[in-house]
């Protein structure tokens, strides 16, 4: 039935597949082969979303429910929830860190890290990362600063509670607040490690990319995943270095009474000796990289779901060249722009002028690839595999949140909303829900490529119709809240009768919210079910193009027995017909990107 | 109770979600590969993705018609009618894209759902349509770019012509004062190295060496504003990162320890003109019903009156949630009538020693 050409010569100098013996150690745990390391990354995010999605079911309740005491609160916080009721300073402290942990660690390193790992030699035809060694080094870096930033949960003063993007002086000053004592020592250690367990990985990826694609494989036959991931780890050396040098002054600033970023300052009493220094300063800093950083979460997820539209619509990927362009686009502007974050910080309001302009134009590549899905579907023969589902969810929150952003982008409007809950929906939308549903999208798609087995699909199509649901019945309410006014991390808005009549809309929220993490519980029942009892899955389920169906099942060392296939096609010829309205190969819609052009067949000029 | 309610509605969901899969499972029993979507899946989640169109068209509506009331009233400023127009044209073009694009991305996940023998259009490019919806963003978003730098820089142009008011709102954990300038209008030089002066009475670090500092007043409690003059603000914070936000009046600056920051307007609506508006009556009468019956439960709670308010909008710490003052706008007769009652600095500190 594939038309995956069979005859390959035994060149036994390029076989990886059956030298080494493998101990438990060099394969499952310090192992250098790329699939094994995406795995360990896969599951490493999934155990770090469920720590930061469960820390934000806890303050959602609080939110809906304030000062009322709950059983969990006291047997989760302990000392911090007495009797039941949540402290205020946890309340910042469960916020600052869910915020860490979603940005950082499941979406920067769960998404990309895995996915980065386990597509980029798949699917560009290699056998394996430039330097497998540098690969092991990077997750191990990762897995150090996850087990870092989890223990500083367990600190006697409490963990960091300056909000995730630790502006100081607040949390420069343990006399501020209790978090920002060995709470944010170790929330900077731990960030410091990530920094360089990222680079490590972003700079393999690039190498690799570049270096390592098969024969005829191409830059303009890439899929647009391996684009996407390669673009990312091209921000994320551009920028994640400035979040680095950020996090060392401000260590400096803490530890050794320099004065970066801190001047001027009465607290507890006493003058403190900071002198010169600019929290606006590290504003910038700060978000040279957060702007990006939220690229570096989309871009992959979008990566992925182009490729899954295309496969499951059965048709190409509309505009191939300009979902690239785009990715270059958005990766270019990205790094100029974060000052739209800043337009009420004290910064030259001439600054917030510029900002606005380029902040405005990366609307316009997002919305040439908003369009470019929808066209995709237009006339397809859609699979609605899990994973399809997700892709969709995907285009639908990635419009809706990135709509609002044309608000908080247009200085003027974002005085307003600026901090409010607004900006929450707007971010969780585009790029948190965005991202989660791309990185389940991938999870359900390449599960069988992983595991060997396929996911439960029922199972699948409930996760995302409550998913679906419930993210929208969370998050679209939530701008009506920040339209009210009502200010981000205030751990109750009790104070303020003004803000009365919005305690329906945080019950709404709140229910949803629960409803939405109780949904996950069947996603983690599957995933891990399905690991080891799962159906057995074909080589090629998805009836895909890309190269990574044409390997075995089984995982080897070094991913092909034999030799390494070479490419002779894009990645997209789903459906395509010759002139005479046949499919390129008979009875079959798809046509592998190892099968040389067919004879009446053209090659398009993508 | 909750908690127990709260256990109920976890346990129903997830017989829901047992019985839905058992539905889905009976449906394809003895089916090959059956952990990939066939034609009943493709039909089955396309009519799904038309219903959840539904679904977002319902939830809109719902929000709008139940949760518009929320929303902030009408600016109480001059710049802030700007405002308003800006964000109102904005918001009627984000729902016109969003119904359009939602729409379309739905309905063709419902109409091209998959069937065994439908073939796929290869369709790969097009390079009129690519053009045509780069250059529909560009268009709209110049003009939206164009008329939101021009209100932009008019809001920022901070200066001291007109004869403003100026006053200093300085922050710290966890509460707001407000400086006035006095009799000159000008504040005096202040750094937080002066706060232990006169026995900590010189609560905002007035330098009392500037001649400009003496005739300053410092209000605790309550801000007041004359109508319909100019009020430049000054901000300084003492501790940490704070952010003077008066949502009524589309204002908000951080406070920066270390700088001054400036924010400026004009308020034109008096607090007791606010509390005749229609929509604010609702509001109070709704908020006060709801305010009601959580007193009946036990809940020790006044009667709400609408005043203005300034807030803090920075995470500064453990009470960032109730770090808060009045704001009240008059008209200038009552304004000078409250000025008098307020003491100078000097009046403050006579009789303790520096």
């Amino acid at each position: 039935m594939s038309a995956i050409a069979t005859a390959q010569a035994d060149d036994h100098a390029q076989d990886h597949g059956h030298h080494h013996k493998e101990t438990f150690i060099s394969k499952y745990v310090f192992s250098y082969d790329h699939k094994m390391i995406s795995k360990q990354y896969l599951v490493t995010g999934i155990f770090m979303g469920i720590i930061g999605i469960m820390m934000s079911l806890l303050f959602r309740m609080q939110l809906a429910w304030p000062g009322e005491s709950f059983a969990i609160f006291e047997v989760l916080l302990g000392k911090w929830a007495p009797e039941g009721v949540m402290d205020p300073n946890i309340y910042l402290a469960l916020v600052t860190i869910h915020g860490t942990i979603m940005v950082f660690f499941v979406l920067t390193a769960g998404l990309s890290g895995t996915f980065s790992n386990l597509l980029i030699p798949l699917q560009i035809g290699a056998r394996d990362m430039a330097s497998g060694f540098m690969n092991m080094v990077s997750y191990w870096l990762f897995f150090l600063s996850c087990v870092i930033m989890v223990s500083s949960i367990f600190v006697e003063a409490g963990p960091a509670a300056a909000g995730w993007t630790i502006y100081p002086p607040l949390s420069a000053l343990p006399q501020a607040q209790g978090g920002s004592g060995l709470g944010m020592t170790l929330w900077l250690i731990s960030m410091a490690v990530f920094i360089a367990s990222s680079l490590l990985g972003s700079l393999n990826y690039i190498v690799t990319v570049l270096n390592l694609r098969t024969k005829g494989m191409s830059m303009t036959r890439l899929p647009l995943t391996i684009w996407a991931l390669f673009i990312t780890a091209v921000i994320g050396v551009v920028s994640f270095p400035v979040l680095l040098s950020a996090a060392l002054l401000l260590i400096f600033d803490r530890s050794f009474g320099t004065s970066f970023f801190l001047s001027d300052i009465f607290i507890q009493g006493e003058v403190l000796h900071y002198h010169g220094g600019s929290p606006v300063l590290f504003e910038h800093l700060f978000w040279f990289l957060g702007h990006p950083e939220v690229y570096i979460v989309l871009l992959p997820a979008l990566g992925i779901t182009s490729e899954i539209i295309a496969t499951n619509a059965r048709k190409p990927i509309f505009g191939y060249r300009a979902m690239v362009a785009s990715i270059l686009a958005i990766a270019f502007l990205s790094t100029i722009v974060w000052g739209h974050h800043m337009f009420v910080s004290g910064m030259n309001p001439f600054l917030g002028s510029v900002f606005t302009f380029t902040t405005l134009l990366i609307a316009i590549p997002s919305a040439v690839k908003a369009f470019n899905y929808i066209t995709t579907l237009w006339k397809g023969n859609l699979q609605m595999n899990p994973a399809m589902l997700f892709s969709i969810g995907l285009v639908s929150t990635f419009i809706t949140g990135g709509l609002t952003g044309i608000i908080l982008g247009d200085s003027t409007l974002d005085i307003n909303v600026h901090d409010t809950y607004f900006v929450v929906a707007h971010f969780h939308l585009v790029m948190g829900i965005s991202a989660i549903y791309g990185f389940l999208a991938g999870v359900y798609h390449w599960f069988p490529k992983m595991f060997g087995r396929m996911l439960n699909k029922n199972l699948g199509y409930v996760h995302f119709w409550v998913t679906a649901v419930c993210a929208y019945g969370i998050f679209f309410p939530m701008h009506f809240v920040g339209m009210a006014g009502l200010p981000r991390r205030y751990y109750t808005n009790t104070n303020f009768p003004i803000f009365d009549d919005l305690m329906d809309i945080n019950v709404v929220m709140t229910v949803f919210a629960l409803i939405a993490g109780a949904v996950q519980v069947v996603f983690l029942y599957n995933f891990f079910y399905s690991m080891f009892y799962g159906e057995k899955a074909p080589r090629n389920p998805w009836k895909s193009n890309t190269l990574e169906w044409t390997t075995p099942v089984e995982h080897i060392h070094g991913n092909w027995p034999g030799e390494i296939p070479e490419v002779h096609r894009w990645a997209y010829d789903y459906s395509k017909t010759k002139e005479n309205g046949e499919y390129v190969i008979a009875g079959q819609d798809y046509v592998p990107q190892t099968v040389p052009l067919q004879e009446g067949e053209e090659e398009l000029n993508h | 109770m909750t908690a127990l309610l709260t256990i109920i509605v976890l346990i129903l969901i997830a017989i829901a979600v047992w019985q839905m899969t058992k539905i889905f499972e009976f449906s394809q029993i003895g089916i090959e590969n059956a952990q990939v979507a066939n034609d009943k899946d493709n039909k089955l989640n396309g009519y799904l993705m038309f219903a959840f169109l539904g679904f977002l068209y319902i939830l809109t509506i719902f929000s709008l018609w139940k949760w518009s009331r929320v929303l902030l009233p009408e600016a109480a400023s001059e710049h802030g009618k700007d405002y308003d127009t800006l964000m109102a044209i904005s918001m009627a073009l984000i729902f016109t894209v969003q119904l359009i694009t939602q729409t379309l991305l739905h309905y063709f996940a419902f109409k091209y759902h998959g069937k065994k023998g439908r073939k796929a259009l290869f369709y790969a490019d097009n390079d009129k349509l690519e053009f045509i919806w780069t250059i529909i963003p560009v268009i709209t978003l110049a003009g939206l770019i164009l008329y939101g730098l021009y209100t932009w820089t008019t809001i920022m142009d901070i200066n001291e012509d007109d004869d403003p008011i100026v006053i200093e709102l300085y922050a710290q954990q966890f509460n707001w004062k407000a400086r006035y300038a006095g009799e000159d209008n000008v504040l005096g030089d202040a750094n937080v190295r002066f706060l232990n002066d006169y026995d900590g009475q010189n609560i905002l670090g007035i330098d009392s060496s500037d001649p400009n500092g003496m005739d300053d007043v410092v209000s605790t409690t309550e801000i007041h504003l004359p109508v319909n003059r100019k009020v430049v603000f000054k901000m300084r914070s003492q501790d940490v990162l704070h952010s003077a936000y008066m949502p009524h009046f589309r204002a908000q600056m951080n406070c920066v320890p270390g700088m001054i920051t400036q924010f400026s307007f004009t308020p034109t609506i008096t607090t007791a003109e606010m509390r005749e508006k229609p929509g604010i009556q609702d509001k109070v009468e709704h908020i006060n019903e709801l305010r009601a019956e959580r007193r009946a439960k036990g809940e020790d709670l006044d009667d709400w009156e609408f005043d203005y308010l300034l807030v803090c909008n920075k995470i500064c710490g453990t009470s960032h949630y109730n770090m808060q003052m009045k704001i009240v706008v008059e008209t200038e007769e009552e304004f000078n009538a409250w000025m008098k009652e307020q003491k100078t600095f000097s009046e403050t500190v006579a009789g303790t020693e520096r």
